[in-house]
Formats: structure tokens, C-alpha cells, sequence
């Protein structure tokens, strides 16, 4: 069996900033457990002297000609934006009060 | 008579002769739409002003005397996870709901630039992450040949759009499977190319080492026809690979004389059902009487393709969606301070199954499991790969179904994602190696339901991919009702 807690859910939903219901919590627990008892088979290999493929194409470094190209229109994507104000993102305070 | 039963090539070649308009084409399909979405739900958005606006300046050039391209007045369905300058992209999700990209997907441009006709945004789970639709935040798609059933997934929408005939054709992306299980649940064709083969660009990711994006069509040829269109380099994408579209058209008369032709042991038995691994060996015997060498072949590592893509996929998009923060797009909730802001516009924002693969990756890449899980499933695809390349030296291409099953039922697999993952079982080595697969309908089930078969060729094979493609469709059963 997966060796996943109730507790172990709960760190990874605040790492990834999302909130869960006590009930989410339960139910999440369960279906996670059972795909990672899936992955149990994974695991389990001993494979160590494999190297790894993080990607399927052998790519190093791609770069282009350092040439000015134009870029998207900063009011048309500030447009999008939830709030903006004097063309840059506004969010809420970041900083806690000087002491 | 309404045109909207045409192939790709019939209309495109009708409009640019001169012997229908694209506005007549265009009103014909968005006919069949009106007809049937409200039942199927495979639109998130008709884009009729847009479709009929592009219409007429295809028209406008074919009275100027100019070529429009080969596409000329196709009307093409378009996945909403792809980004369409001026008209919302939502991935199915409420975080993004209302959000208008300012920009297109190459291809969407190779699309308008080849003369097609952008018709819709197509309906998909949340954020391409499901197998069904139903994890859609505006509801799921229902599947054309049985509303009933579920038109598989994530590219349900476009796959149902097609075997409707809102479309002869549409674009969709692959991640684990969601061009190819879709197609064959919904009786169309459904490619994945070779990773790198098609411009991520103005894809949304979910996972990046994974996606790509491919056609959909009720023919072989029109297939072949659209991944020529999309297909090539892009300096917008830096995995795009560096070297022209492959002319498969050109191959698909070809013939399968001669061709070895793997049928792939661990994808062919425990888990499949019956009815639908007898349609695959038919289409075996069929490629088998038109020439080809069939042989069985094990490539075992394939065993472990889908306990590895549950890792590294969830892992990829735990990192790619950490950009829905509220800050530069789609919904925000505010909160006191900026991680409650995050944390409520999040929690808001994504669906259960999005969450749940968040979490997932999260924890797999996490302290004290990544080795464990995420370093494993790395070197397990570096396993498959090389059973693939082993498999290769024997085989030309490889075979297998498509998926386990026909069209399932609503809510059958909803309470058990685990069920719900294993619809993808044949569809993800493919992914993991990069390599490209096709679906093409043959027969039915015991159900009545469209089968597929999957086609399956080492990286930039897809030429001798569509030859066998299309040896399989001139040999398959009638279509399905």
C-alpha cells in the first residue's frame, strides 16, 4: 500500500496553493493512494544504471540571431490582466508592514 | 444538396475551382451545427461571424484569380486550448473563462494561411487532463454515434465535431492519448505526430515534453492533407524540430507490399476487450492479405508506460499551471495578502481532476520522492524507448488497439480516476517516446460502437505510418452508423 497520509495531501495542496474541504482532503487521499500504489511497479525497478530522458528530442542551447523582433502589444496583453494600472500588473500586497 | 458530407479535399478543391463558394460551404456546416449541438455539446464557442467573415475573403481571392491554398474555404474545428487572436480560449476551465489570447497558434495562422475556415472551439476536459469530456467546466460532449456514451478524450469536442460533420476536419492534441482514444471512440481518424514535428506555439501546456498537437478527419488522405499543412519548423517553438513537413499525401497509394508489421504483444492482450481485439486482428489479416509481413512483437517496457506518464505528466503540469496565479490573466479572487490571492483564485479556478494531478505531480517531484517517482518514470522512458528502437529493427511500424473498450458510459468512470486512466494504456508509449500513432476506424464493436486501430512508427515515420493508415481504411468493415 502507498505509503500517502491525509497529512502528506494537505502539504502538497498548500505547495501548490490550493485549499481542500475536510472532505476533499478524504477523497483526494484514496484516488492519489491508488495511483501511486499503481506507480508501485515503477518503483520497484531497479534500474539505477538507466540513464534518464526528461525529453524525447536531443535539443541543447536552440538559439535564434540576436535581432529585435516585434512582441505582443503591452496594452493588448495588460488588457487581459485581471487589474493593471499604468501599464504594469497590480497585486495585492506582497510585503508585511515596516516594523 | 449540403456539402457539409465532403472530405477536406473534395471542398477545397470544389472552392477553389470555382464550383461552390466557401460562404456556401461555411453556412452548410454551421447548418449541421445548429442542427445538433444543443444534444452534443462539442463547442465551447461557434465562431459563425469569424467563419463566415474568412469565408468571404477566400471567396474574394478566388475572384481575384489568386490561389487560396490547399485548404481553400475547409472548415476546421479547433481544440479550445489553442490560442485564437480575438476569440476566447478557455481550456475548459473556469480560471480562463472570458480570457481572449493576443495572439494565434502557428497553427492556427498555417490554417488561415492555407485558406481554411476556423468554425469553432471545440470542448475538452479541463485543460486536456481526462479521457471522456467530462471533466469539462461547462459540461461534458456527447458522443455522436451514442449520446449515451461518452465521446472519449481530452479532444472529445473535436472528434465528436467531426464524426457530426459540423467539420471535415480538426485540430486537437495529444498528451497521452487525447487525439487517438477520442477518434476511435467517436469512429473518426486521429494522428499524433512525432514530438516536434507540429508548433507547440499558442498551445496552452500541460505537459510539455509530451504534447502535441495533430489532426483529426473522417478520411485518411484529408489527414495526410492537414498535417502538411501544420506540420514543419517554427523558430516560435524551440522544440520544434528543424526540417520540412514530411509529403505523406504522396504516399498513400503505396501500398502495404513487402511492409513488417509488428502487432505489439503488451498492448494486445490483458485488458482488452474482446470485441475490439477481434477487429484488430482482422485488420491484421486485412494487412496481411493486401502484402504485408505481420509479425508478433514484445516490447515490454510498455508495461510500465502508464504508472510512468501518471508521474511525469502530473509532474510537467504542476509546474506549467503554477502560472494561473491570478496576476496576468483569467480569474482572480482577491484576497488580504498575495498567497491568499493565489490560493483562493486557484482553488476557485481548477476542477477536481486538475487539482488532483497538481497534487500529484507536486508530490512526486517533491523532497524524499522525487528519485523514487519522478527520476524512475525518466529512466522508465528511457526503457520504452529503447524497446521501441529494438522493435524497429524487425518492424516498420507496429500495431495495436486504439483503446481497451468502445464508447463507455456518463459517470462510469468518474469515481475511480485509476479506471479512468487505464482508457489510455495503448495510446501512451507513443507519447513517452515521441514517437507518432494514428487511429483508424475499423469496425465495430458488440455494441454497434466504432473500434480503432492504432498505427504505430518510430519518430518521422509518419510516412509509412499513413501508407499503412490508409491500407487499413481501404480494407475496414462499413463505417460505423
Amino acid at each position: 500500500m502507498s505509503k500517502l497520509t491525509r497529512a502528506d495531501v494537505a502539504h502538497v495542496a498548500r505547495l501548490a496553493r490550493l485549499e481542500l474541504s475536510d472532505d476533499e482532503l478524504d477523497m483526494f487521499t484514496g484516488q492519489l493512494a491508488d495511483v501511486l500504489d499503481h506507480a508501485a511497479d515503477v518503483e520497484a525497478l531497479e534500474i539505477d544504471d538507466v540513464p534518464p530522458t526528461a525529453h524525447p528530442l536531443p535539443l541543447v542551447n536552440v538559439l535564434r540571431d540576436d535581432i529585435v523582433q516585434p512582441s505582443l502589444d503591452r496594452d493588448e496583453v495588460l488588457r487581459a490582466a485581471p487589474k493593471a494600472e499604468n501599464g504594469r500588473f497590480v497585486v495585492p500586497r506582497i510585503l508585511g508592514e515596516a516594523p | 444538396m449540403s456539402l457539409a458530407a465532403n472530405t477536406a479535399l473534395a471542398i477545397a478543391a470544389a472552392v477553389r475551382s470555382g464550383a461552390t463558394t466557401a460562404r456556401q460551404v461555411i453556412e452548410d456546416h454551421l447548418a449541421v451545427v445548429a442542427t445538433r449541438e444543443s444534444e452534443l455539446h462539442a463547442c465551447n464557442l461557434v465562431m459563425t461571424d469569424q467563419a463566415l467573415a474568412a469565408a468571404d475573403a477566400v471567396d474574394a481571392a478566388v475572384a481575384r484569380g489568386e490561389d487560396p491554398g490547399p485548404l481553400a474555404g475547409v472548415p476546421v474545428a479547433l481544440k479550445d486550448n489553442m490560442c485564437t487572436r480575438g476569440v476566447p480560449t478557455t481550456c475548459s476551465s473556469k480560471i480562463l473563462e472570458g480570457w481572449t489570447p493576443p495572439y494565434d497558434a502557428t497553427v492556427v495562422e498555417r490554417l488561415r494561411a492555407a485558406g481554411a475556415v476556423a468554425i469553432a472551439k471545440t470542448n475538452l476536459d479541463e485543460f486536456a487532463m481526462g479521457s471522456s469530456t467530462e471533466n469539462s467546466a461547462f459540461g461534458p460532449t456527447r458522443n455522436p454515434h451514442d449520446p449515451s456514451r461518452v465521446p472519449g478524450g481530452s479532444s472529445g469536442g473535436s472528434a465528436a465535431a467531426v464524426a457530426a460533420g459540423y467539420a471535415p476536419l480538426a485540430l486537437g492534441s495529444d498528451t497521452g492519448g487525447s487525439i487517438r482514444q477520442p477518434a476511435a471512440l467517436c469512429g473518426v481518424v486521429g494522428m499524433k505526430p512525432t514530438y516536434g514535428a507540429v508548433s507547440r506555439y499558442g498551445l496552452i501546456a500541460f505537459a510539455s515534453s509530451l504534447d502535441q498537437i495533430g489532426p483529426f478527419s473522417n478520411t485518411v488522405a484529408d489527414a495526410a492533407a492537414l498535417y502538411e499543412v501544420i506540420g514543419g519548423h517554427d523558430p516560435r517553438d524551440t522544440t520544434s524540430i528543424d526540417q520540412p513537413v514530411a509529403a505523406v499525401s504522396a504516399e498513400l497509394g503505396r501500398g502495404v507490399e513487402g511492409l513488417r508489421v509488428g502487432v505489439v504483444q503488451e498492448l494486445s492482450g490483458e485488458g482488452i476487450a474482446d470485441d475490439v481485439a477481434a477487429r484488430v486482428r482482422e485488420a491484421t489479416d486485412a494487412l496481411t492479405a493486401a502484402g504485408a509481413k505481420v509479425g508478433e512483437v514484445s516490447v515490454p517496457a510498455c508495461t510500465f508506460g502508464l504508472s510512468a506518464y501518471y508521474l511525469i505528466a502530473p509532474a510537467e503540469a504542476s509546474s506549467n499551471l503554477a502560472r494561473y496565479d491570478g496576476v496576468r490573466y483569467g480569474l482572480r479572487v482577491d484576497g488580504e495578502d498575495i498567497t491568499q490571492m493565489y490560493t483562493r483564485t486557484r482553488t476557485a479556478g481548477f476542477g477536481a481532476e486538475v487539482k488532483r494531478r497538481i497534487m500529484l505531480g507536486t508530490y512526486a517531484l517533491s523532497a524524499g520522492y522525487y528519485d523514487a517517482y519522478y527520476g524512475k518514470a525518466l529512466k522508465v522512458r528511457t526503457l520504452i524507448t529503447r524497446d521501441f528502437d529494438a522493435a524497429y529493427e524487425q518492424f516498420d511500424v507496429l500495431v495495436s488497439p486504439t483503446a481497451p473498450t468502445t464508447a463507455f458510459a456518463f459517470g462510469a468512470k468518474t469515481e475511480n480516476p485509476l479506471a479512468m486512466y487505464l482508457s489510455d494504456v495503448c495510446t501512451i508509449p507513443s507519447n513517452l517516446a515521441g514517437h507518432p500513432a494514428i487511429s483508424v476506424p475499423f469496425g465495430t464493436g458488440d455494441d454497434g460502437l466504432p473500434v480503432g486501430v492504432q498505427v504505430l512508427a518510430p519518430a518521422l515515420g509518419e510516412a509509412v505510418m499513413f501508407r499503412v493508415a490508409a491500407a487499413l481504411e481501404a480494407a475496414a468493415p462499413g463505417k460505423a452508423s
